[in-house]
């Protein structure tokens, strides 16, 4: 068994997560988790839907944050993919996508204050960077033979609109639609830090101990995802865009000179800003490094590595609840609907209230990610495995998921699972918010604190991580020639 | 109108040489077929006189190069894409101008595809689509054509309709068929090709099928 690269890689990211789980601080702190969590799960079977008027604002909100953000981003995209084999907007890209939604949100919250355009922002950067990638590998698989057919002198933006474009349409349109899922998870949870989105309100009730208002919100969020394909239709879509920003609500005004003072002094480092010398810079910079960065780096990485092995397990164990080749239909149907919901629900959303529950620690952050992530890949693995035809007399029960299934679907799901590799590292960083260790942690405290300089140093630390897992999980997938597609 | 010269033309794939070294010239008003069995190097040899031509000449491509997801009409369009300027281009996108609809109907409607003129060619049949290539062929009217096994897909009388299209809007053309009785028919001179190399080159009124044969 041990002759297959990808059983050798397996077992060595296995054996990473081992020696992580030495060092992590997992443990439940509350005195009664389990009363916490029955409560809870009382709230979510008796949802209160009337309780606030928040609520349709809440939906309203998130729908309409999703949307602009969304758009202005696959536009941006869009325009950065034509010229994307520049190396420098290829950098440009991978630095803006690298940033988790939030923080650019925790970013611009401190210039633009509540405006709608910290949320539209927050959403449309990263996702800009995301689909010019998306959108210039889908570009470069079109067919170049009618390109190169055309008459001398046709013109650049002719010959891209009838020989480039056409081919690739469908591709475009599929992956933007999957990409607005994406924007509603984001939208909703950009609440948690302030915006008027479904988080904000779920933060209240949670905090309050009301949590039949909780489920109310979170049933409503599922139904909202859930029934995304009636209510986006192609010929309603110029409708919602040109809707939306109407909806992003008031807000409170810019404040022009809270702009300039933050790039002009506030993101300065204070060393620099008081007039200090090189020295007293260096050892600003190495109390940073050594007492912020590198613990947030040690605890990112160790959570990371931890939460992508148990996303593995839990989409391997996942995947037969929706699979055509075990049980019967009431099975499968219970087994859909408990992957949607732990799919639809934003890690960020599964960790709050594990940690409410749990209180703060390692264990929190590992359940929602692999949760939600395994559920993800679950999902996609037991959907490939319905397609698969096995022959008739094939073996049943453990032996057709170990002999017949797992050696069938293993490269793909391994493909999967490098691909969020990346993904759940920029989670991992953005769970420090809710009290994990991680860099988001000292990320939201230098921010508390008003240590802008600070933070931003540590922002660029884990968008440099974020870029050298993603270039590692791209080698590892090339040496193991796994080919997957994108998924958020 | 121009002709074209080879001289010692190589092409090699993967290390080894599947073409030449061959020359040869084809002046203005020659009609030329090129024969040969497959794998002879004939698509190469195509590819190679349409690299030549900087794109000045026409060519049907063996696989077509169509934009699937468009309707005929626009990919009859395109072969005058550079008449145009790019809002025109861009309007007849969204809404053909009646000018083009009236130049592009004749066509399809002796190619028997005019029923199929907003339907997308991902639709259509392979003999269907052999024919949108033909057309966007007939619409662009360079000067000269280079065809690859042009009526591969097509019934009898309709590979002799097309032939007697091509050979009319285009005085100087080098077309690869592997049809021995089209090549002597709707040529004036046959070149031959066996393992990269020209075997024949002979006018085809003074060739019969006999001296074709022993190609294949």
């Amino acid at each position: 068994m041990f002759s297959y690269p990808t059983v050798r890689a397996s077992f060595l990211f296995l054996a990473i997560a081992c020696v992580g789980l030495v060092f992590a601080d997992i443990a439940i702190t509350t005195v009664n988790p389990w009363r916490d969590l029955g409560r809870f799960f009382l709230g979510v079977v008796t949802p209160d839907f009337f309780s606030t008027e928040g609520l349709a604002t809440a939906i309203l909100r998130t729908v309409a944050f999703a949307f602009t953000g969304v758009t202005l981003g696959s536009v941006a995209g869009f325009l950065l993919a034509l010229v994307y084999r520049w190396r420098v907007v290829r950098m440009f890209s991978a630095f803006i996508r690298a940033i988790h939604e939030l923080f650019w949100a925790l970013i611009f919250l401190q210039f633009f204050g509540f405006h709608p355009l910290t949320g539209v922002l927050a959403i449309a950067i990263p996702y800009a960077g995301i689909f010019a990638k998306v959108y210039s590998e889908i570009l470069d698989e079109a067919d170049q033979e009618p390109l190169r057919l055309l008459p001398p002198g046709t013109g650049v933006i002719s010959a891209f609109l009838y020989a480039r474009v056409p081919d690739v349409w469908d591709r475009i349109r599929t992956y933007t639609s999957y990409r607005l899922e994406c924007g509603m998870r984001s939208s909703a949870i950009l609440g948690f830090v302030g915006l008027p989105t479904i988080g904000f309100y779920l933060e209240a009730s949670f905090s309050q101990g009301l949590y039949s208002e909780a489920g109310a919100l979170l049933i409503l969020f599922y139904v909202l995802i859930a029934t995304i394909p009636w209510w986006v239709k192609p010929k309603l879509l110029p409708v919602y865009i040109i809707g939306a920003p109407f909806f992003l609500g008031e807000g409170l005004p810019i404040v022009w000179g809270n702009v300039t003072r933050f790039f002009t002094q506030d993101i300065v480092p204070a060393p620099i800003r008081n007039d200090e010398s090189w020295a007293e810079l260096g050892l600003w910079f190495s109390d940073l490094m050594f007492n912020e960065a590198l613990p947030g780096l040690w605890n990112t990485v160790v959570l990371t590595q931890i939460a992508l092995v148990f996303t593995g397990l839990l989409a391997l164990l996942a995947f037969p609840l929706i699979s055509s080749h075990f049980g019967g239909p009431v099975r499968r149907v219970s087994g859909h609907v408990f992957l949607v919901v732990v799919r639809s629900t934003p890690e960020y959303i599964l960790a709050y209230i594990l940690l409410q529950l749990w209180g703060p620690s390692m264990l929190p952050a590992v359940v929602a990610l692999a949760l939600h992530n395994g559920g993800i890949i679950g999902h996609l693995i037991g959907r490939q495995t319905s397609m698969i035809r096995l022959r008739s007399d094939a073996s049943v029960g453990l032996n057709r998921y170990t002999f017949e299934l797992i050696p069938r679907v293993y490269r793909s799901f391994l493909a999967f699972l490098f691909y969020r590799w990346e993904i759940i590292m920029r989670e991992t960083a953005i769970l420090g918010i809710l009290g994990v260790a991680t860099l988001g942690f000292y990320i939201d405290s230098a921010i508390q604190n008003i240590r802008f300089d600070r933070a931003m140093v540590l922002i660029l630390i884990t968008a440099l991580l974020n870029i050298g897992i993603d270039a590692l999980s791209r080698f590892i997938r090339g040496r193991l020639a796994l080919k997957t597609m994108p998924t958020c | 109108m121009t002709g074209i010269e080879l001289s010692e033309i190589t092409a090699s794939f993967g290390g080894e040489r599947v073409l030449g070294p061959l020359s040869f010239a084809v002046t203005p008003g020659e009609q030329v077929a090129l024969v040969g069995k497959s794998g002879a190097g004939k698509s190469t040899l195509m590819r190679l006189i349409y690299q030549q031509s900087n794109g000045g000449a026409t060519l049907i491509p063996q696989d077509l190069g169509l934009v699937h997801a468009l309707p005929v009409f626009h990919n009859v369009y395109m072969a005058q894409l550079n008449r145009h300027p790019t809002w025109y281009n861009v309007c007849t996108l969204v809404r053909p101008f009646q000018r083009e609809r009236r130049e592009i109907m004749p066509l399809l409607e002796q190619l028997g595809i005019n029923e199929k003129q907003w339907a997308p060619v991902a639709s259509l049949s392979g003999g269907q689509r052999q024919r949108v290539a033909i057309a966007r062929a007939l619409y662009r009217n360079s000067g000269m054509l280079l065809a690859d096994e042009p009526v591969s897909a097509l019934d009898g009388p309709m590979a002799h309709t097309v032939m007697a299209l091509l050979q009319e809007s285009y005085q100087t053309s080098i077309v690869a068929l592997h049809d021995i009785e089209l090549a002597l028919r709707y040529s004036h001179r046959i070149i031959g090709i066996q393992d990269g190399r020209i075997a024949l080159d002979e006018p085809s009124a003074r060739l019969s099928e006999a001296d074709i044969l022993p190609l294949y």
